[in-house]
């Protein structure tokens, strides 16, 4: 594997990684020289870094608004209100007359736009101070040049500069102009507000900038564009990954009042990568002609190799390759030497199936190409693959493609991959440059989606006479994300294996974690919090598994096996990702780990007296370099049915900007975890998804979901380096539930979703 | 051609008469606050209010709406409680991707116009046709009750 691809994983330096391999070989560069570029970290080891250039960033109008870009996407965290919250601190504005606009996708003038690896704040969070405090110095130049006094004079204050000696003061608005003519300050000699200055970071009073639009109906999705003399477009994909159009009868179709043209979309060759996977698109004067139209097309599919895949077979496979010895990808001590001395062993196995991002928005992209130059409009999470994919389908220099963003209704990962912009690219162009849009309607975005991988975690403990696991072995299996790039990827990769199965910081001497092989026969892709979300439940069921078997109480026990509060080094659990993250700055901190164990229960009344029926589960996970740990309360009723009373979840991520958006997170992670936990299944039978809308694919709805979320943040420092928030919630969820199910009612559940196994 | 009245406003449709609702108002009409989710009642991200009753627009034929009041997102402003609800949704911070939202809040205000006060059980009963993948569902609850007790509604 190119070390390139694996080093640090943005979803798009798999291409990069790819070409520049491509470019080395072809130019002959020393291979060595790769080697001995010293590794960046963070937003550094990000295409394209990051800019911290307040013209990129900072506007103001001559009546004193200003107006920051958000070069992020939108699709829930709240980062076009966190962004401007950053900037506006530093720039000493006035909340109320700050606005958001969205930047286009252009990497080379913002920055990395990969709004994925919950990273937006924890990697814009300096460049954004320095955007405000540097046109907060431009503004004060610009006064003290007007006054004819010295800078140190002048300060400025609430979106005006005050002359300190006399008085005197300028409003923003009639400062602008001369501040846009300011040199930009050197990096330097910028001036940071100490926090304790801090007046929207950190604290609890910023309404959201789009919550008004999105509460009248006039927010703008992806969905939403429209265009003079667009067409709408919807498309009939292979139903099996792989497949093509054998042959397609487009004359009943052609009949359908409204329908205009019907444009076959020729797939790309595999891998399949961010591509379409090719079809037969029906563009028509509405969406639902379009749809009228799709449903009189006569195609004959051919499948292809994957039109075996059955998931329950591959249930089976997958766990008969859990239950063999495999690759080794950490050995500390000696697993077999110290399990055959333990005073008991003990053995479990935990599965969790494919799911799907469901966004309650599908994809959807708008093209237009007009005199050679591509205009784009969607709900991107990448923006600029989206550009550059563009581009190479319609063999144009990127230059010449824009790509809008617009709000994201929902992302979860589905959206970083832009297959949806080529198509609609591909059949503007087929029609001459008109606009056309592409939906997606549920069931496309069911059957063609980057699904989230299946999996079988094999754990196996010797535990010594008091039930204290000496010895640890745990073999993960699944498809990996990068069969998606490179099919003959058949093992996690690192940045999967270090999403909380290599990286567990346990105090246990004798850890072997193997990765079997697995091949994937459908698009694997990133779903929120990824790997985390396999691996934790099986970890942390584990765990509570050891402790019932030790007759010992799940948190204290939990809390023995973290250990001593100590900093682990991630290279030494054999962990070369860290989340692109720098180990010296992001150690694995197990008193970190520790206090939101302690916290929570704390906060949950762990060990209070519950009536029958009731139990509390807890679970902690570190990822996206933050601490989340969890206590459920489950009421589990004579049939068998379970409500969620409360969830009480601690989240450590280092100081924080927006602290209700972190809660907000928190809250929505919870409930993404309990439809993971209670109902989410993607399966295949033929190569065929067998879910089609929301009756089948089901996802937590209000009367399922816990009944409150109480969400406690550990106080930060802004010294501390920040940790990320929009994912780490989620892989708490799934164990702590099942854990609370046990204590409720002695059933341990091992398979995902729970659906009806505890049905009496 | 089939006569609707959206908003207030007359208009007149040249679409067949088993055309969706939604599609009509997003595509045809260009009010695009009513969300497409399923097509098939099961989310509840197009619901509409007809003749003041929360119904499923991506189910809901035109021709079945002919000389019916149709009210969307973009004009429940009009309405006290509409009014009432959009500013408890501010103000509670319940959006998080907001794509929901505007059926979750059109589900809700017929919910209060039917029920001042309703109870937790009444809120899921008539919530639970709305799907929010983003999980703001318990702050969706506190907006509804903010407004129920604004009301003098509090039970």
């Amino acid at each position: 594997m190119n070390p390139l691809i694996v080093s640090n994983v943005s979803r798009r330096r798999f291409l990069h990684g790819l070409s520049l391999s491509g470019l080395v070989l072809a130019v002959g560069y020393p291979s060595n020289a790769r080697a001995q570029t010293p590794k960046k970290y963070g937003a550094d080891g990000m295409p394209n870094g990051w800019v911290d250039d307040p013209l990129a960033f900072v506007s103001i109008a001559d009546d004193g608004t200003v107006t920051v870009v958000c070069h992020r996407a939108e699709m829930g965290q709240g980062v076009r209100t966190s962004m401007p919250m950053i900037v506006a601190d530093e720039l000493e504005a006035d909340w109320k007359r700050v606005r958001v606009t969205q930047a286009p996708g252009d990497e080379k003038r913002f920055g990395n736009q990969d709004t994925d690896g919950s990273r937006s704040t924890r990697h814009f969070f300096e460049p954004m101070r320095r955007c405000g405090a540097a046109a907060r110095t431009m503004l004060e130049a610009a006064a003290a040049e007007r006054w004819k006094v010295p800078v140190s004079e002048v300060e400025a204050r609430n979106h005006e500069v005050v002359h300190r000696p006399t008085g005197r003061r300028l409003g923003y608005g009639a400062l602008a102009r001369a501040a846009a003519g300011q040199a930009v300050p050197a990096r330097e000699t910028l001036r940071l507000k100490d926090p304790k200055q801090f007046r929207y970071i950190g604290k609890g009073q910023t309404k959201l900038l789009d919550g008004r639009d999105i509460a009248t109906g006039k927010a703008q999705y992806g969905i939403d564009t429209r265009l003079p003399g667009m067409l709408y477009a919807v498309v009939a994909r292979p139903p099996v990954y792989g497949g093509t159009v054998a042959s397609v009868d487009t004359a009943e179709a052609l009949k359908v009042p409204g329908v205009e043209r019907v444009v076959q979309i020729e797939p790309t060759a595999p891998p399949a990568h961010f591509n379409p996977v090719g079809g037969v698109a029906v563009l028509a004067r509405n969406t639902w002609a379009a749809i009228q139209g799709r449903r009189a097309l006569k195609i004959t599919w051919d499948d292809g190799p994957n039109a075996g895949y059955d998931s329950a077979a591959f249930k089976s496979s997958l766990e008969e390759s859990a239950r063999k010895p495999a690759k080794v990808v950490r050995n500390d001590g000696d697993f077999t030497e110290a399990a055959a001395g333990a005073a008991r062993r003990v053995e479990a196995e935990y599965y969790v199936p494919h799911l799907a991002h469901a966004t309650m928005e599908p994809p959807a992209a708008t093209a237009r190409i007009v005199n050679g130059k591509c205009e784009v409009w969607g709900c991107f999470q990448s923006p600029q693959a989206a550009r550059d994919l563009v581009a190479k389908r319609l063999g144009m220099s990127a230059d010449d493609v824009t790509v809008h963003v617009t709000l994201l209704g929902g992302g979860f990962g589905r959206k970083s991959k832009p297959d949806y912009a080529i198509e609609a690219a591909a059949l503007s162009k087929a029609v001459d440059g008109k606009p056309v849009k592409v939906t997606w309607t549920r069931e496309d975005d069911l059957h063609n989606s980057y699904y989230h991988t299946v999996s079988v975690e094999h754990l196996e403990a010797g535990v010594d006479g008091q039930g204290k696991p000496v010895a640890w072995l745990h073999r993960s299996v699944a498809p990996t994300i990068i069969s998606t790039f490179n099919p003959a990827a058949t093992h996690e990769a690192p940045f999967e294996l270090g999403m909380g199965v290599i990286n567990v910081p346990f105090a246990i001497p004798n850890v072997r974690i193997e990765n079997p092989e697995a091949i994937a026969h459908t698009r694997i892709g990133w779903f929120r919090a990824v790997s985390n979300i396999p691996h934790a439940f099986a970890v942390q069921s584990f765990v509570a598994e050891l402790a019932a078997a030790a007759g010992r109480d799940p948190k204290d026990f939990l809390l023995d096996v973290i250990g001593p509060a100590r900093q682990v080094s991630p290279e030494m659990l054999g962990d070369t990702w860290n989340h692109g993250e720098s180990s010296e700055r992001y150690p694995v901190d197990t008193g970190r780990l520790r206090r939101v164990v302690e916290t929570v229960a704390r906060e949950a009344g762990w060990g209070k007296q519950l009536p029958k029926g009731r139990g509390l589960g807890i679970a902690a996970h570190y990822s996206f370099v933050s601490y989340v740990a969890a206590v459920v309360e489950v009421a589990v009723d004579d049939k068998g049915v379970v409500t969620i009373p409360r969830v009480d979840m601690v989240v450590d991520c280092g100081p924080t900007v927006n602290p209700d958006r972190v809660r907000s997170q928190m809250e929505g992670a919870c409930v993404m975890g309990v439809g993971i936990a209670t109902v989410g299944e993607i399966s295949f039978k033929g190569g065929r998804v067998e879910q089609d809308n929301f009756n089948s694919y089901e996802v937590t709805r209000m009367a399922q979901a816990p009944r409150v979320i109480r969400v406690h943040i550990i106080p930060g420092d802004y010294s501390q380096p920040m940790g990320g928030v929009g994912e780490p919630g989620v892989p708490p969820i799934p164990p702590a539930l099942c854990n609370a199910i046990f204590a409720a009612t002695g059933k341990r559940v091992r398979r995902l979703p729970i659906r009806d196994q505890l049905k009496v | 051609m089939i006569r609707l009245e959206v908003n207030g406003k007359r208009q007149t449709i040249d679409l067949p008469g088993e055309t969706p609702l939604l599609w009509t108002l997003r595509d045809e009409i260009g009010l695009t606050g009513t969300k497409f989710g399923c097509g098939m009642a099961l989310c509840g991200a197009c619901t509409v209010h007809v003749d003041g009753q929360a119904v499923r627009s991506c189910v809901t034929p035109i021709s079945a709406v002919a000389n019916k009041k149709v009210v969307t997102i973009e004009a429940l402003g009009a309405d006290p409680v509409g009014t009432a609800l959009q500013a408890a949704w501010v103000d509670k911070g319940v959006p998080q991707c907001g794509y929901c939202q505007a059926g979750q809040i059109m589900s809700a205000a017929a919910l209060l116009r039917r029920k001042q006060a309703p109870s937790d059980a009444e809120i899921d009963a008539a919530m639970s046709g709305n799907i929010c993948r983003c999980g703001t569902y318990t702050r969706i609850r506190a907006a509804i009750k903010q407004v129920a007790a604004k009301q003098g509604g509090t039970r």
